[in-house]
């Protein structure tokens, strides 16, 4: 048993807070965001010189043949300085889709430009109805002699705006909410029919609708098993549930030691309002909320890789369901605390605010999750 | 980072679990199980066979007679005893005293009582609460006096567990007024037969009778009965309080705790169905169930870090409070899911379901968690203070 880094991880880790500290802070951001593209190719390009967008896919495709654990300690760093970069869509949701359920050529071409930062994805699952629900899926895929043709809308797609290619889980057979009969295509997002209706979250971050309207793609174009498209989507999710919970961590550690930092300093009837033992309580189960969650992201990294699905599942909800929670509980006592300019614009404690409610809500809500583990069993 | 045991861990796991299923009582097992309280007798005859096997003094070295695991095992150790269902040994004398004359006693002291601990020939309760000093531990009045050979003991302790069944104390006491308040606090030894001594019992909210108030008038004490130096008190006390913190969490028994709860949601009916088809208690149970993972993991990383050799991480201060927190909600739960169940008052199985007997007096008795040990209030002081910086 152990839960140090080896060396290597420690290194990743070293650089990529450096990163942040020397070359992505709070202004550096606040322009990146404010600007026509919402992100920073240049800086993407030195991610991939860094060798960070290969850190968790195998070697045979240009990476470093890394697990969950490097992809959470680059994700906590990012947290931590609230990177935009698509880092999640492009890499852990389109990048495993791919490394999990692609072809040879598909890794080939795709994967391996991902890696090497010339190709951005997403990941298309969500519908106006389906919720957080993954197998309510009416966006169609219908065979027309060796191609398949694609018609529906995905909704609020993470770095959809971006997006070279996006994987879209399409229906090829079974009813509207059947988990059967999904099927995962990549498509170009400049191909004819696709149209891409960008909008900013509300973190500064980009996203889109993605609409389909009679795309014809090859059998080629299919990620994983023909309409077994639903064990291989629930598996990246879970993937990016717990590469979502590091980042949240990184997040949460920020603003608990900009707040402790802050009640040190920031004096009310002439003392430091540290000083009181309201606040100091408060800033302690902070603390405590932090290294909760801290134990909680390295136990869904640990349990990703299990043979056992079921164990995956429930490791993936656990987390989600308790770094949510204590996410949403950080986020409000760091504005609480902060008073005044903790609600203003102008401090970064309000943009981890904005951030962090943003994680409760992703891949499925603390009462989905909780829902899903209770029906997972023992 | 990885969570697995060594192949030896393992072994050592396997061969743990087959002596508690060879040789836990199966009475001893049920009352702990159920929660009912466990008689004197009880406790000693279980220690004493767990010393037989080598499985009483875990935490001691090879040369008091312990078995010199590594703090892996032991933690393997203690969740194999929980999971099997046998009580948790008694702490004061292996747990507290053990460890302080290791490190501060006489030879005289380690000879005369290391072994009769070791083989329970001696009970031992702790004096340190006193009315007016509670979480103000350090403004104890209870006086030790220099007469001759002897010290004399006077005032009151409060909220001594099984001062009842003891047969030895260990206090602090007073023996400095004139100076900073935790300077003037030494650790002494007190036989509980000597003249002056009263025992009044307290019951608590649980209607049992673990408590006590104790009265010294007069108690002369042998001088040599001082453990380390007069005014050393106060730094054992802390001492104490850093040690062993793998399983203060009380991890391993809420797991079999929450085990026990939802096998009772499978098997008892409400409305005509289990229990835990009611969709707010299946997700009350998977709440807690969470919180215990992340409970369990925060344990694991203090674990890795005392059997690295390595000083335990800032995480292992939460492991008293959130484990407690744990252990009064999973009771709440067992209470809740009691029903009319719940006012059910020492009452045998002919009243009502066995798991449901005594689901009260626990969730009562819990309450006590949150304040024994340094209460939760007292704990986040202290985090604030020496961790945060914050003062």
């Amino acid at each position: 048993m152990d839960f140090s880094f080896s060396e290597e991880q420690t290194l990743i880790k070293n650089a990529v807070e450096k990163f942040i500290q020397n070359d992505y802070d709070f202004e550096t951001r606040n322009k990146i965001i404010a600007g026509d593209e919402g992100f920073d190719r240049g800086i993407w390009k030195q991610f991939a010189d860094l060798g960070w967008l290969g850190i968790s896919f195998p070697e045979e495709v240009g990476g470093f043949g890394g697990s969950a654990v490097e992809t959470n300690i680059v994700m906590e760093a990012f947290g931590g300085g609230m990177v935009v970069e698509p880092f999640l869509s492009t890499v852990v949701l389109g990048g495993n889709a791919l490394a999990f359920g692609g072809t040879d050529a598909q890794k080939q071409e795709v994967l391996a430009k991902v890696i090497s930062g010339d190709v951005l994805l997403a990941l298309a699952y969500g519908e106006a109805q389906s919720r957080y629900d993954l197998s309510d899926v009416k966006t169609s895929a219908e065979k027309k002699a060796d191609q398949y043709v694609l018609n529906g809308e995905k909704t609020v797609v993470f770095g959809g705006a971006w997006a070279d290619k996006v994987i879209v889980s399409a229906r090829t057979s079974g009813d509207q909410c059947s988990e059967q009969g999904i099927t995962l295509f990549l498509v170009d997002a400049k191909a004819e029919g696709v149209s891409v209706n960008a909008y900013k979250s509300m973190d500064g971050a980009r996203m889109a609708n993605v609409s389909l309207n009679n795309v014809s793609v090859g059998a080629d174009a299919i990620v994983g098993s023909l309409d077994e498209g639903f064990g291989l989507l629930e598996k990246v999710i879970d993937y990016g549930i717990s590469a979502l919970c590091a980042e949240a961590l990184g997040s949460m550690n920020a603003a608990y030691e900009k707040t402790l930092a802050y009640v040190k300093t920031r004096e009310q009837f002439g003392v430091a309002i540290g000083s009181f033992q309201v606040i100091q309580h408060r800033l302690v189960d902070m603390f405590m909320a932090v290294e909760s969650s801290r134990s909680m992201g390295m136990m869904v990294a640990l349990k990703l890789g299990s043979r056992d699905v079921v164990e995956r599942k429930k490791a993936a909800s656990a987390a989600k369901v308790y770094i949510g929670d204590n996410a949403r509980y950080c986020a409000q006592e760091a504005v609480q605390l902060h008073g005044g300019i903790g609600v203003t614009e102008e401090l970064d404690i309000g943009h981890y605010f904005r951030r962090l409610t943003l994680f409760c809500g992703a891949f499925g809500s603390t009462d989905y999750h909780l829902s899903r583990f209770a029906d997972l069993g023992e | 980072m990885n969570i697995d045991y060594t192949k030896e861990e393992l072994e050592f796991q396997q061969g743990v679990r087959a002596w508690f299923k060879e040789n836990l009582p199966a009475d001893l097992k049920r009352k702990n199980q159920i929660g009912e309280t466990l008689s004197k007798e009880d406790m000693v005859s279980w220690q004493k066979t767990l010393n037989s096997a080598g499985y009483l003094v875990v935490s001691w070295p090879k040369e008091h007679g312990g078995p010199d695991w590594t703090a892996t095992q032991r933690y393997i150790f203690d969740s194999e005893r929980a999971a099997a269902g046998a009580p948790i040994g008694l702490s004061m004398g292996i747990i507290m005293l053990g460890p302080v004359l290791m490190a501060f006693g006489t030879e005289e002291q380690k000879e005369r009582y290391l072994p009769r601990i070791k083989d329970c020939e001696d009970w031992w309760c702790q004096g340190y609460s006193e009315p007016g000093a509670g979480s103000d531990l350090a403004s104890l009045k209870t006086q030790a006096v220099l007469d001759g050979d002897e010290y004399v003991i006077n005032g009151t302790k409060i909220w001594t567990t099984y001062a009842h069944h003891a047969n030895h104390c260990f206090c602090l006491v007073r023996t400095d007024n004139d100076c900073k308040i935790q300077a003037g606090i030494s650790f002494i030894l007190i036989d509980m037969t000597a003249p002056g001594i009263e025992i009044r019992p307290i019951v608590s909210i649980d209607g049992e009778h673990h408590l006590n108030q104790v009265f010294f008038d007069n108690v002369r004490v042998p001088k040599e009965n001082l453990v380390g130096q007069e005014g050393q008190g106060w730094t054992i006390a802390k001492y104490l309080l850093t040690h062993e913190r793998t399983t203060i969490a009380g991890v391993a028994d809420s797991k079999l705790n929450l085990l026990n709860l939802k096998e009772t949601a499978r098997t008892q009916i409400a409305n005509g169905a289990p229990l835990i088809e009611d969709p707010q208690l299946r997700l009350k149970i998977a709440a807690e169930e969470i919180k215990l993972i992340a409970l369990e993991y925060t344990n694991f990383r203090t674990l890795a870090d005392t059997a690295a050799g390595r000083a335990p991480g800032p995480e292992s201060s939460l492991l008293k409070v959130k484990g407690t927190e744990t252990q009064q909600a999973l009771s709440e739960l067992a209470v809740e899911m009691a029903g009319y169940y719940a006012y059910l008052w020492k009452a045998d199985e002919t009243a009502g379901p066995a798991e449901f007997l005594h689901a009260t007096e626990k969730y009562n008795f819990l309450r006590a968690a949150t304040i024994y040990g340094g209460s939760t209030e007292v704990q986040k002081n202290v985090v604030a203070k020496m961790l945060l910086g914050l003062r």
